[in-house]
């Protein structure tokens, strides 16, 4: 069922929801959460396409906020809104309002997009793209509990998590920390083993690549050890090593599919860790909506460290190993440790 | 260098706080003996495949066959292979069948076959070199009770049973536990005499079904409903598990066990159990086990067997369609048999909070359709304010958890009739799982086999329980087996009118799930 609504309202929307779920026959719905994706033209479809999969697993209201403030004066001046309902089918398990604000509307996002919430259930605002600086304090993030962001979309991937990490706010996650699950469930999963003292480590992964960076930070943050970033062809994340006395702990994919662990003193074995798309990840990310402190402990622990990255980053423009993300040594610490504090306020 | 031992909480990238990162199991495997049954092919290797596709099994994990084929390797992968591309509830992914395929071995051999248990044995030690399971292995003896014996002796003689070192071995095992509380106790002391009692884990499918674990989350996670969850408030409780389809191929095993030996002793009386039981101290298997144990305790069997207790037999009939046997024209039942396919049954549980509060158990197969549901039905308003005639149509309030189909939670009460008189009819208010979370909930032996690898006990009954719930059966088994036969009802309706007989007596009737 799909209604199209020109030069609409809010309230108006709200009633052709109610309508369209009257039309196919289904009064109650069970819908556990509101989506608010925050994208444009260009990116909304395959946002959309993401999202109507991750609502088999979370029946959701999706709101899909298109902001077209137009080109020449006369179109920014004016203002409209026109909204696409759709309830059933292509819906995914709950329903859809496309929202297309033209004009000065733009602006306004959150004043169309309010009235429309669920009543009681948790609100996730997703930019598939271009995220605001500080998306704690967007107009649009406020409304939300979980804010989802996605530094591999941005111009300069590893930059962008320092930005993410200063406008940090309790409920903020990336996709790139999404990204990571798999590879440090393994890592984790390798470590409840017996193992010798870890002394350093090294991620290797493509370049511009903000996984591969959290991944360092992650391992420097819990480890306590000093962490190499080494730029490989990629695709993404291509090996992690964990240099202990009796050997190396590894876990290495160059094909972005099958991973081969292997510990010292036992065979090596073949471990499946795909890279996933966005709709198991966007479902990954609605399992859950408290804030995500190990994400910020990570993200946070890296702004010093990213700021030079993102610096030399720009400098290596292809292969050759850079001195990318190297988390502090043991020494250092606990000074960092102290600037973590001062930097969370 | 030193090595450490860290044990989980130790482990410096795993932090309670850090919640996206699932439980997965530490290097071990999986020996199914009777691999090439039914239940292996359709519940158990796909289970496996779908851990291994969510990525809760650890890397180099094995899964050995054992059973009497002559098998290679090779061919024992294919089976897997079909069998996972056909029941498997998670897509076929190929990375994910190659990390599990290069753990797959078959021995072949009887159970009396001391040369096999070498070679499984052999096996196992390859394994530990190529594949790194760390000696880590659950037997998982998917075979008629009858060979019980025979297996964990077997497995005792060939040093099987137990690990070196911290490693363990822990043993599976399925329904039935026992016909009666004398052969539960003979099979306990079997198991236990090779296995300690800890190491023991006895499936019982239904409790690693989501919705039966939500009946905890439902009682003790809420404050709505604790309140009014005693004799004050609620009337009586019916639990329901009806199947519609008859004994199948089972005629050899289910002769001779009926209906109450089969799904009562363990089904419904575990959701008795959970349905009646105090709030445990915590989530402890210990703890969970004891509080159990204290409402089985205190069932009580009503004097008169005879008035309270129903057995059938489902007769030839027209069942949604289809013309359908009887049971005693079954392929190889003998048309004298006594044995039931539906018992119902009244308990009562002393205790405060439920003293005088029936609760109604029945089962059967040939009903009406598949179902299983907790009905909690309760008590009438004590005075209604409306003028008579409004509330005719008004029933008991009710809550109903389905545990299958359609898994979910229904509440029942009144509702005024939109119009000017007034007039009060029955509502109801619906939880579906489907509805709020995800699509397809993880099947039972998902979660089951994970907990076994995990050593998490919580889900499996103990074998005081299984015990305890003999001694509530054993007396009305002995009382059937000495007074009249099982009443006759036609296939694809809701039992025998004895079992309506038996409610009306009691002034109830048995809801229509």
């Amino acid at each position: 069922m799909k209604i199209d609504l020109t030069d609409t309202t809010s309230a108006r929307i709200n009633t052709g929801l109610i309508d369209a779920r009257r039309a196919i026959g289904t009064p109650a719905v069970g819908m556990v959460l509101t989506l608010v994706i925050v994208t444009d033209e260009g990116s909304a479809y395959d946002a959309l396409k993401a999202a109507h999969e991750a609502s088999r697993e979370h029946p959701s209201r999706i709101l899909a906020v298109i902001k077209r403030p137009g080109r020449s004066p006369r179109e920014r001046a004016g203002a409209r809104l026109d909204a696409e309902v759709v309830v059933g089918d292509e819906a995914g398990t709950g329903e859809t309002v496309v929202l297309r604000m033209h004009g000065e509307l733009a602006n306004h996002a959150e004043s169309v997009v309010l009235p429309l919430l669920l009543p009681d259930a948790p609100v996730v605002c997703w930019w598939p793209d271009q995220a605001p600086e500080k998306a704690g304090t967007d107009p649009l993030g406020r409304l939300a509990q979980r804010r989802i962001t996605d530094a591999s979309s941005a111009e300069d991937p590893v930059g962008s998590l320092v930005v993410r990490a200063d406008g940090y706010t309790p409920g903020d996650t990336d996709l790139a920390w999404t990204r990571l699950t798999p590879w440090r469930s393994m890592l984790a999963a390798a470590l409840d083993q017996k193992h010798s003292t870890i002394t350093a480590a090294a991620v290797e992964g493509e370049a511009y690549n903000a996984s591969t960076e959290l991944l360092a930070l992650w391992l420097a943050d819990r480890l306590g050890v000093e962490v190499e970033r080494k730029v490989s062809d990629g695709p993404g994340i291509t090996a992690v090593r964990l240099v202990t006395g009796d050997g190396d702990i590894c876990l290495d994919r160059s094909d972005g599919r099958l991973a081969e662990l292997s510990v010292p003193g036992q065979p090596d074995r073949h471990v499946a860790l795909k890279r996933r798309e966005t709709a198991e990840l966007i479902a990954e990310e609605l399992r859950r909506l408290d804030p995500d402190d190990i994400y910020r402990a990570t993200v946070q622990y890296g702004v010093k460290h990213l700021v030079s990255t993102a610096r030399s980053g720009k400098g290596t423009d292809d292969g050759g190993p850079t001195a990318a993300a190297r988390a502090t040594p043991p020494a250092a610490k606990k000074a960092a440790s102290g600037g973590k504090a001062a930097t969370s306020k | 260098m030193s090595t450490e031992t860290p044990d989980r909480g130790s482990n410096p990238l795993r932090d309670p706080l850090d919640r996206r990162l699932p439980r997965i199991a530490g290097p071990s495997g999986l020996i199914i003996f009777g691999v090439t049954g039914d239940l292996s092919r359709k519940k158990l290797m796909p289970a496996v495949y779908d851990l291994a596709n969510r990525g809760l099994l650890p890397p180099g994990f094995a899964l050995v066959g054992f059973a009497r084929r002559s098998w290679e390797n090779e061919d024992f992968a294919q089976e897997v292979h079909d069998a996972v591309k056909e029941h498997a509830r998670t897509p076929f992914r190929e990375e994910v069948w190659q990390q599990l395929a290069e753990g797959c071995r078959f021995v072949q051999g009887d159970f009396d076959d001391d040369t096999a248990f070498e070679t499984l044995k052999s096996t196992i030690e390859e394994l530990d070199k190529a594949r790194g399971t760390g000696g880590n292995f659950a037997f998982y003896l998917s075979v008629p009770p009858k060979f019980f014996p025979n297996v964990v002796q077997q497995l005792k003689k060939h040093g099987l049973s137990q690990g070196t070192g911290d490693s363990w071995r822990r043993a599976v095992i399925e329904k039935p536990f026992g016909h009666d509380l004398a052969s539960a106790q003979d099979l306990n002391r079997i198991v236990h005499d090779v296995f300690p009692p800890n190491e023991v884990f006895r499936i019982d499918h239904y409790l690693g079904k989501e919705t039966v674990q939500n009946i905890l989350a439902l009682r003790f996670a809420n404050t709505m409903y604790e309140p009014i969850w005693n004799r004050s408030y609620v009337d009586h409780v019916q639990i329901t598990m009806a199947e519609d389809i008859g004994i199948g191929g089972r005629a050899g095993y289910y002769d001779g066990i009926g209906a109450a030996r089969d799904v009562i002793q363990n089904h419904l009386l575990q959701l008795l159990a959970l349905t009646a039981m105090e709030e445990p101290g915590s989530f402890h298997p210990k703890a969970l086990t004891a509080e159990k144990l204290k409402v089985l305790g205190a069932v009580q069997l009503p004097d008169d067997l005879g008035k309270h207790t129903v057995r059938g037999q489902y007769a030839h009939a027209w069942q949604g369609g289809e013309e359908v046997l009887g049971y005693l024209e079954e392929d190889g039942i003998d048309p004298k048999s006594k044995t039931d396919t539906y018992a119902a049954i009244k308990l009562e549980i002393n205790n405060r909070r439920w003293a005088g509060v029936p609760f109604y158990l029945r089962t059967g197969k040939r009903l009406g359709r598949r179902v299983t549901e907790i009905a909690v039905i309760f008590k009438r308003a004590p005075y209604l304010p409306f003028e008579s005639g409004a509330t005719e149509e008004l029933g008991q309030n009710a809550l109903v958890i389905r545990v299958q189909p359609d898994e979910g939670v229904t509440v029942r009460f009144g509702s005024k009739v939109p119009g000017t008189s007034t007039e009060v009819r029955d509502v109801t208010m619906d939880f579906a799982y489907g509805e709020s979370f995800t699509e397809s909930s993880p099947e039972a032996y998902e979660r089951l086999i994970l907990d076994v690898l995990l050593g998490d006990a919580n889900l499996f009954p103990r074998h005081q329980e299984v015990e305890l719930s003999w001694t509530i059966l054993d007396p009305i088994e002995a009382y059937w087996d000495k007074h009249g036969k099982p009443a006759q009802y036609a296939s694809g309706t809701w039992g025998p009118a004895e079992a309506d007989e038996m409610l009306a007596r009691d002034g109830r009737s048995w809801r229509r799930p």
